[in-house]
């Protein structure tokens, strides 16, 4: 089993670096995109265990390690 | 004073840091490496130095907050032992959830490395005894993420609780948006713990206490924990 974890800030956390690429973006003339969020992906390889044990484990690892729930959110996908 | 300075794969401040507490103590501090599981005995000051543990991965201070020392750390504060966290520091301290808050990156997006004022806020605290409340002095920042953050609810408690030990401001005492140099919610530049006994700031008041230098502005706090822990 794989899982994918997105770790992306909260809304109304500013993002400087999100803004910076929005506006590289716009001085490359790609037009229509209103404004860019950055955050992170992390693939994990699940050992062997059920769905949800696994889904406790790397619920565990986002909030212990993974993502700082001060200012990010995390979403678990298991594949 | 029995000072342990902590030293991180990537740290880089914890010479600076032990001669400042050598200086104004009189004491060699202890260097303890990242993969010890205790303090050295009787240790009543822990420093967390500046640099970029883990060569700032995932976030900066994550994963040196999860470092096997940090447990010992946690015991030494929960018994109300004193903790300094510098810069990266005080990005690890957060992180551990010693401290409230997330350092992020610097809002104009550049590493900022210069003088810069504070404004002492209180010195009724083991970190700021030397100073006058509303004393302003000079010392160096370097720092790409030190805008400091916090929830609403967090935030107003650091500031009913009077938490905000150091501001950002002008050469006058002026807490003014052009003196915010990373942009850090209400001028925050370091905090202190619930029970005043941790410390953590972006600015390095370690580079500013030997006259060679041109200032010694920060040679106080230090000064500060001596005294403090001389009277313990």
């Amino acid at each position: 089993m794989k899982a994918r974890v997105t770790v992306t800030l909260k809304t109304g956390v500013l993002d400087p670096q999100g803004k910076a690429i929005e506006g590289a973006l716009k001085s490359l003339g790609i037009d229509g995109i209103g404004s860019v969020r950055q955050g992170k992906v992390f693939d994990l390889e699940i050992g062997d265990m059920d769905k949800v044990a696994a889904e406790a484990a790397v619920k565990a690892a986002c909030e212990k390690l993974l993502a700082n729930t001060v200012v990010e959110n995390y979403r678990i996908e298991l594949v | 004073m029995k000072a342990a300075v902590l030293v991180f794969p990537g740290s880089n401040r914890e010479r600076d840091i032990a001669y400042a507490l050598e200086l104004t103590s009189g004491v060699k501090p202890a260097l303890v490496w990242h993969a010890d599981s205790e303090l050295p005995a009787g240790t009543d000051l822990v420093v967390l130095p500046g640099g970029f543990s883990y060569g700032d991965y995932l976030r900066c201070g994550a994963i040196a907050a999860r470092a096997t020392i940090m447990d010992a750390v946690r015991r030494h504060a929960a018994r109300g032992g004193l903790v300094l966290g510098v810069c990266n520091g005080f990005q690890i301290l957060c992180e551990a959830g010693l401290l409230p808050g997330v350092l992020m990156r610097n809002a104009q997006l550049k590493f900022i490395a210069r003088n810069v004022h504070l404004k002492v806020e209180r010195s009724d605290t083991p970190f700021t005894r030397r100073y006058n409340a509303g004393a302003v002095i000079e010392v160096p920042v370097a720092h790409g993420e030190g805008n400091f953050i916090a929830d609403a609810e967090t935030l107003r408690r650091i500031e009913d609780e009077g938490r905000v030990l150091f501001r950002y401001c002008d050469a006058s005492g002026a807490v003014t948006p052009a003196a915010n140099i990373n942009g850090a919610t209400n001028a925050i530049a370091g905090i202190v713990s619930e029970n005043r006994r941790v410390l953590g700031m972006m600015p390095h008041p370690e580079n500013h206490v030997d006259p060679a230098i041109g200032s010694t502005d920060g040679r106080g706090l230090f000064e500060s924990l001596a005294e403090a822990l001389q009277t313990a």
